[in-house]
């Protein structure tokens, strides 16, 4: 089945409100073609769920910056000042969480998990409001999971299986979030057109990748 | 008295000497990222970051950055033969799983039972807690490497009045003054920086300071 659309297809998948995860560490391994077309077809009161917010000129930064969102799920903020701005202002929610729970409220909302226990943020803010669960005579917090409507997601390589494999330290969250979303879009830098990925080479399988966009060499 | 670098480095270079051979050591962004420039290669450490890269290296030159190979701060790096890139869950499970041996983060304010603040100053400046959560939750080691007053006002107190990012997390800090355990009783200098007095530490410090009895100078 050839999965490939074009940009302008790609981005039409997402509504006004819906919840987006998108792929990418500081703007490393970030989708960013389908984030530019996505900021200059407009959308509003998205959710956003991603690592961190990169910075005002690269990956997400730019569209918090385009004022895409109501609310933002990250771990850091730190190196876009204009979440910050936002936050403080009171125009955008922010809902911090630690990285390695972010990660693991993803993975469970993609692999039918209820959630996770780690001892990570007890006795912190972190903890509010949240379920302490022992298990052996340990405190866990419960970390309840997170899916979205569409994830934005970035690959070195995809087949038009949706196959996908990485270069460097792009792999982060884009190896997890295909699968917690309804509808999962890989921004490939290089499409294998001809013939299949080795399956050996196959980090993600194409089937948690409903559709393709060429990157092409950024 | 050392310029704002010098001390950074001076304290940077206290911290490599904690190192074990063969350590896997995560290091925070800031003061904690100079530490590997005076850590030895025959003590073969092993560096981690959580964007995902195991037996990171250091800065390419210009012309052989490759933009998908950074640090945790996005500043371009090298992976070292042997290295491995790992998406997010593995990174983490690494961190939270007790398989880091050594973190070195800074901090806001460490109490005298532990507990770090790292991550915010309400209403001014949050960045968020990043990675530091789980390394303080996970890592068999916690370091804080880190100035020992912030412009006059001591980091080192009794109780953190910013929120915390961890509880009871820190085992040792290493600061220009010298060298603190966080032991049961509190605070306990074990190394002094000749540069400052006794007093002067314990004026500087927010908290009962207590003075080891083999108390050494500060070893660089």
């Amino acid at each position: 089945m050839n999965k490939i659309i074009s940009l302008d297809e790609a981005v039409d998948k997402v509504k006004d409100g819906d919840t987006v995860m998108v792929g990418g560490f500081l703007g490393v391994g970030t989708p960013e073609r389908l984030i530019d077309a996505l900021i200059a077809k407009g959308a509003r009161d998205l959710t956003l769920i991603c690592n961190d917010t990169a910075f005002i000129d690269r990956g997400v930064g730019k569209m918090v910056v385009a004022r895409l969102f109501k609310k933002i799920i990250a771990s850091h903020i730190g190196t876009n000042k204009e979440t910050g701005r936002q936050m403080l202002a009171g125009e955008t929610e922010v809902e911090l969480v630690p990285q390695g729970t972010l990660i693991e409220r993803v993975r469970a909302g993609g692999f039918g998990l209820g959630g996770v226990l780690t001892r990570t943020g007890l006795g912190t803010e972190v903890a509010n409001g949240k379920q302490i669960v022992q298990v052996d005579g340990e405190d866990y917090l419960l970390e309840t999971p997170l899916r979205a409507d569409v994830a934005l997601l970035f690959a070195q390589k995809v087949d038009t299986e949706g196959n996908m494999s990485f270069h460097g330290a792009t792999r982060n969250f884009n190896v997890y979030m295909g699968a917690a979303a309804r509808i999962s879009i890989v921004e490939a830098k290089e499409i294998i057109r001809e013939g299949f990925m080795d399956p050996d080479q196959v980090v993600v399988p194409g089937v948690f990748i409903k559709y393709i966009v060429d990157g092409g060499a950024l | 008295m050392m310029d704002k670098q010098a001390i950074q480095e001076f304290i940077a270079k206290r911290v490599a000497l904690e190192f074990q051979q063969g350590d896997l050591v995560n290091l925070g962004i800031g003061l904690p990222t100079l530490v590997a420039n005076f850590v030895p290669v025959e003590k073969e450490v092993i560096f981690q970051s959580e964007n995902g890269c195991i037996r990171l290296g250091p800065a390419p030159d210009p012309e052989n950055v490759d933009p998908s190979i950074t640090n945790a701060g996005a500043i371009p790096a090298t992976i070292l033969p042997g290295g491995a890139f790992i998406d997010s869950a593995m990174s983490f499970g690494i961190i939270r799983g007790g398989h880091v041996d050594v973190t070195v983060l800074g901090a806001l304010q460490v109490a005298e039972n532990g507990d770090i603040a790292n991550y915010m100053i309400p209403g001014k400046m949050v960045p968020g807690m990043g990675g530091a959560m789980d390394l303080l939750s996970g890592a068999k080691k916690v370091i804080v490497a880190m100035e020992h007053t912030a412009k006059g006002a001591p980091k080192l107190v009794r109780t953190c009045d910013l929120p915390l990012t961890a509880v009871k997390a820190v085992d040792l800090i290493i600061t220009e003054m010298g060298v603190i355990e966080v032991t049961q009783d509190g605070f306990l200098l074990v190394e002094r920086n000749p540069e400052f007095s006794i007093e002067e530490i314990k004026q500087n410090t927010g908290a009962d300071l207590h003075v080891s009895p083999n108390l050494k100078n500060m070893a660089i």
